[in-house]
């Protein structure tokens, strides 16, 4: 077993780890955070998508004990973010989840759009989104939400990146 | 897609982790990004005894520039380079190169370093350090080497890393005029590992060309004829595609019909990028 402390949600979680555990499993079965959803596991699909000292993150392709030391965010510690309110008011109004299991790494992902492009346009939502696979294939909506949102952000520049 | 158990551990240096990469009776690999590793060990593709992770190694996370080359260390990232955190003297080659390669949370932690030490036949990497002419710089039990990529790489996933090795970073030679390049890829899908990359670079206006094939065999090749064929002036498409068949067959086995057609249009459109520049 590794040792590990991680900044999840804001809040120090100390554990022990299997060093094979994904951070994956460690957020499903271990924090009992199931908004990060498993879909193919070895990095197609993107429903895994978590971020990681401010950066997305795949993971399934992230060992818990690699995360160790690192601050973690997952959709639940994301409720009170301005940017994913704003997401998720726009997938809502868009209709932008039909069964809902890749939606929270369609999130995740949107809201690291924003903050690398202003006010991004349809194409380069299309090509940023391409890791993430939706198999209801709502992207149409998906796309539209995540312009709309950018197009709602009140500032000339993209949302600013996590500290 | 659970990996088989195996031990974990984080050394402080790069001796420290040649050690343990070398442990006797074990199977070990090194783990920078994972974001290949990863999946193999959980399709249990790779199954190793010992996992050493040197993701946090400060000395292969260098990245310097001098006149003369541009260092890139191993633990450099596609998202840094992608974002222009790296030195660019190759006119934004290395950036665009970058930006192409799976997606984005897979950038995040993807490292060059990992990237060459797979040696998979369809990445990018290999592709565009062997146009730039880069030198890998390996440390290990027997002492440092310094290889051209394009002889490091011998074969598929192969190349001339021993156990205990570690790629500390990347010694690439700054081009004298500025540099012009083109780069086409074709992929079912973007993000995913392409069925034909090709690069081609060429020294100022009129300066000599190098063509690299990528995801067409075993191993990136370079591509002499057609080389030859770009620098000179007023080539026609009917000479450059005589010649890049020329070089398919040379450098590349076993390729069909539609193969041919697809690695000469892709580096017709590498060609036609760059002279759009």
């Amino acid at each position: 077993m590794t040792a590990i402390t991680v900044a999840l949600n804001g809040v120090k979680v100390v554990d022990d780890v299997e060093p094979r555990q994904s951070l994956a499993d460690f957020l499903r079965d271990r924090c009992g955070l199931t908004a990060t959803h498993l879909g193919c596991e070895h990095g197609a699909c993107g429903a895994c998508t978590v971020v990681v000292d401010g950066l997305a993150t795949r993971s399934c392709l992230t060992l818990a004990a690699m995360a160790d030391g690192r601050a973690v965010s997952t959709l639940e510690g994301l409720r009170d973010d301005p940017l994913m309110t704003l997401l998720r008011r726009h997938f809502h109004e868009s209709h932008a989840l039909q069964c809902g299991f890749c939606t929270p790494g369609m999130l995740i992902t949107a809201r690291d759009i924003l903050q690398r492009h202003t006010r991004p346009d349809d194409k380069t939502v299309r090509h940023e989104l391409s890791g993430q696979i939706c198999r209801c294939t709502g992207y149409a909506n998906i796309v539209k939400a995540i312009v709309a949102a950018g197009q709602d952000l009140p500032q000339a520049s993209a949302a600013p990146p996590d500290a | 897609m659970k990996a088989a158990p195996f031990e974990y551990i984080r050394p402080k240096s790069v001796a420290e982790a040649s050690v343990a990469l070398g442990r006797r009776g074990a199977t070990t690999a090194a783990i920078a990004g994972g974001q290949s590793l990863i999946p193999m060990l959980s399709l249990r593709v790779a199954l190793i005894d010992l996992l050493v992770d040197i993701s946090r190694l400060d000395d292969l996370k260098a990245v310097t520039a001098t006149p003369d080359s541009t260092w890139i260390g191993s633990l450099t990232t596609h998202s840094q380079i992608e974002d222009g955190k790296t030195p660019d003297v190759f006119g934004g080659l290395m950036r665009r190169v970058a930006g192409q390669i799976s997606y984005r949370a897979v950038r995040n932690h993807g490292t060059i370093g990992g990237s060459i030490a797979l040696a998979d036949p369809a990445a990018d990497w290999p592709c565009c350090l062997i146009a730039l002419d880069a030198t890998v710089r390996v440390v290990g039990r027997s002492g440092v080497t310094v290889p051209r990529i394009a002889d490091f790489i011998h074969d598929s996933y192969a190349t001339t890393l021993t156990t205990g090795d570690i790629i500390m970073g990347f010694d690439i030679p700054a081009p004298k005029v500025p540099l012009r390049w083109g780069f086409a890829k074709v992929a079912r899908k973007s993000g995913a590992f392409a069925h034909s990359i090709a690069i081609v670079t060429a020294l100022g206006k009129d300066g000599p060309a190098t063509v690299v094939l990528g995801a067409a065999g075993p191993r990136p090749r370079q591509m002499v004829a057609t080389a030859t064929q770009l620098a000179v002036a007023g080539a026609t498409e009917e000479q450059l595609r005589a010649a890049i068949a020329t070089d398919l067959d040379a450098n590349f086995e076993g390729l069909d019909a539609y193969q041919k057609r697809m690695h000469t249009a892709n580096i017709l459109r590498a060609a036609r990028d760059m002279r759009a520049q």
